[in-house]
């Protein structure tokens, strides 16, 4: 399955990758939290994801790591 | 050879293959000699397109861990005062000549010394010193340049040669193998390419931590202490047993010299105390020198600026007088003879 | 599992100071990329600009320097003449390099000066608050322009490349944008193309990226990247302005 870690103590919540993200798998979790006051993106259905790493491309803090299963 | 080409000379054969410059009378010189010589030399030297541009480029170069210099005069330094005031706060070693005209403003081109507060006090913002050279021969133009490279790379700071237009157009004999060379530091925390070898080196003056800025402040400090303690430079002529003492520096000291001459002919004992470095200022020698004299006279081609660190130095235990010509006027060694009977005279010497 | 993405190793490992939304953060991620793939990153030396890329010294793995505000070209002239081995690049803002730094860049460039300049252009002066650039858009509200910018009172805003490119020594002047994965991959091209032209020492490099400023565009990051294709790539057109290796007609 393909993989997406997400740093979140270091997101900023400004949902670039959220709206890139071709498959929609991507949220701002609204419940948590991070040490900077944020609510950091993270992953809703990791099934989907296809690699394309466009959430990474779009990542201004660059907080997102993708790996493919190959 | 003339001063300013000694200067040139100078720094070349200290290793300074490096020079940004930007032409302005009266030390143009020195650019079209570096221009002439530096590829010959396997150096450069690169016309900026302003002097700020030029103190700049040095800083890059000085950054890098390499000898450079820039020149300019009163008007062009003080469009470097920024890029030195970058050299302080970055700790960098570099060399800048001014060779002074007449000011303020565009002023005039004649030789001047109004840039005294500007050099020792105010060239550029914050808490800083600068190890300020003034050579008052075409010979000590060479030997204060080779100087001024060993300082600036000892106490990693830059080091200013306040000579003017005089001295700068002025040609005497100069032997450029009568300086020593001093023991050198390593350059360990230059940016040039880490090579894998260390963590990477930031040369940068700006510290949002107001404790990190206060103590890389005081570090300075600690080395300006050590420079006020070794290395003051200054000449002592016929101050024995001078009743007046006449504090001068460059063009004007070698006035000065004169005028004692024609006053002790005169029955006046007069000597001079020349400062070679306008910082660290002779403090101690003019402060000994008010145990034997009766009175101070400085004499400079201003409206008088050393004169208040004269009456410093001496804790006005003694009386000071300045005598100056200014705006690129010349004092003539006569009449600085005349003021010092006119002194006598009143002081009843 | 092969890793698809990650931070490059020029790229310090450190928590970047730019406002959520910022892609300051993009580009500098771009500049590591391209000195990872160069494999260059031990004689790479950067100079950062005065502006919100000030703490660029503190996010690159390679030798850095802090330059005075506008000086970084003249900072990087001073590295590449007494060290023609290392690669330098500048890293500035659109005041530092094109209003107090105008005379820096453009003779840097005119010199053919062997450096690569990245410049980033959000039409605005970030780090003191949002106060009217050089770029800033006919109309555009900044703090110092607070009934949109007139020009007939503060001017026409400048565009670089195009200016740049009529010089000799420019070997590449092309503006890119980062507002979408595939201009993201475009600016990641120009600026490999930028380091590149240095190694083969083509002469004086540029890449301008437009960028957001969400904080001072009082936009939200999604937002700014939209007002940034509605507003600022109709009066800066992407493409290469100059390629000496492109055959005549191609640039623009």
């Amino acid at each position: 399955m393909n993989k997406v870690t997400i740093s979140s103590d270091r997101c900023r919540g400004c949902g670039l990758c959220v709206d890139v993200c071709p498959k929609k798998i991507l949220t701002l979790d609204g419940k948590k939290l991070n040490s900077q006051g944020y609510h950091p993106a993270s992953v809703t259905d990791a099934e989907k994801c296809i690699a394309c790493a466009m959430c990474a491309l779009m990542c201004p803090h660059v907080v997102i790591r993708v790996e493919r299963d190959v | 050879m003339k001063g300013n080409e000694a200067i040139a000379e100078a720094a070349i054969n200290a290793g300074c293959l490096y020079y940004f410059g930007y032409p302005i009378t009266p030390q143009t010189e020195i650019s079209e000699y570096m221009a002439k010589r530096m590829p010959k030399v396997g150096g450069l030297c690169l016309q900026a397109e302003s002097e700020i541009a030029a103190v700049n480029m040095l800083l890059g170069a000085s950054a890098s861990g390499t000898r450079a210099m820039t020149s300019s005069s009163s008007p062009g330094i003080s469009l470097k005062s920024e890029g030195i005031s970058y050299l302080v706060g970055s700790d960098l070693p570099a060399v800048v000549v001014n060779v002074q005209r007449g000011g303020p403003g565009l002023g005039g081109i004649q030789p001047s010394q109004a840039d005294y507060y500007q050099a020792t006090k105010a060239y550029g913002h914050g808490d800083m010193h600068l190890i300020v050279l003034a050579p008052s021969t075409v010979q000590e133009m060479a030997t204060l340049t080779g100087e001024a490279f060993d300082l600036a790379d000892i106490y990693r700071t830059p080091v200013i040669i306040l000579a003017d237009g005089a001295i700068g157009q002025m040609m005497e004999p100069v032997d450029f193998s009568t300086r020593k060379p001093r023991e050198l530091p390593e350059k360990t925390w230059a940016t040039c390419g880490h090579r894998g070898a260390r963590k990477h080196n930031i040369v940068n003056s700006l510290l949002m931590e107001p404790e990190e800025l206060e103590r890389s402040i005081r570090d300075r400090f600690e080395r300006y202490r050590k420079i006020e303690e070794n290395e003051v430079m200054c000449e002592k002529y016929m101050t024995d047993d001078a009743d007046i003492v006449v504090v001068a520096f460059g063009i004007a000291a070698r006035i000065a010299k004169t005028a004692a001459q024609i006053a002790r002919s005169r029955g006046v004992k007069a000597g001079v105390l020349r400062p070679i470095t306008l910082w660290p200022f002779p403090n101690k020698e003019i402060s000994a020198l008010a145990d034997t004299a009766k009175a101070f006279l400085s004499v400079e081609l201003s409206m008088g600026q050393m004169v208040t660190d004269v009456k410093l130095a001496c804790e006005c235990r003694r009386p000071v007088d300045f005598f100056g010509r200014t705006g690129g006027v010349i004092p003539a060694p006569a009449d600085v003879a005349e003021k010092l009977c006119a002194m006598a005279r009143e002081l009843s010497i | 599992m092969a890793v698809v993405f990650e931070r490059p190793h020029a790229l310090a490992d450190t928590l970047m100071h730019y406002c959520p939304g910022c892609t300051h953060g993009i580009v500098h991620r771009l500049v590591a990329e391209a000195i990872d793939e160069l494999g260059v990153e031990d004689k790479t030396v950067g100079i950062a600009p005065v502006g919100c890329a000030v703490f660029a010294y503190n996010y690159f793995n390679c030798d850095m320097i802090e330059a005075a505000h506008g000086r970084a070209p003249a900072v990087a002239t001073g590295v590449k003449r007494t060290h023609p081995e290392l690669v330098v690049f500048t890293y500035q803002g659109d005041g530092d390099l094109a209003a107090i730094g105008t005379a820096e860049t453009v003779h840097a460039a005119t010199r053919g000066e062997n450096i690569t300049v990245v410049f980033i252009n959000n039409c605005i002066y970030g780090m003191t608050g949002g106060q009217m650039a050089p770029t800033t858009l006919p109309g555009q509200v900044t703090a110092t322009t607070p009934y949109g910018r007139t020009p007939k009172i503060q001017g026409n805003p400048v565009r670089v490349c195009e200016m740049l490119s009529t010089l000799d020594g420019v070997a590449y002047a092309a503006r890119v944008s980062v507002d979408t994965p595939a201009n993201v991959r475009n600016a990641k091209k120009a600026i490999l193309k930028g380091f590149k032209n240095q190694l083969d020492c083509k002469g004086f490099s540029i890449i301008e990226v437009l960028s957001t400023c969400p904080t001072n565009w009082g936009l939200s990051p999604k937002d700014a990247l939209s007002w940034l294709r509605e507003n600022m790539i109709p009066y800066y057109p992407l493409g290469t302005y100059k390629d000496v290796d492109a055959p005549k007609e191609e640039t623009k």
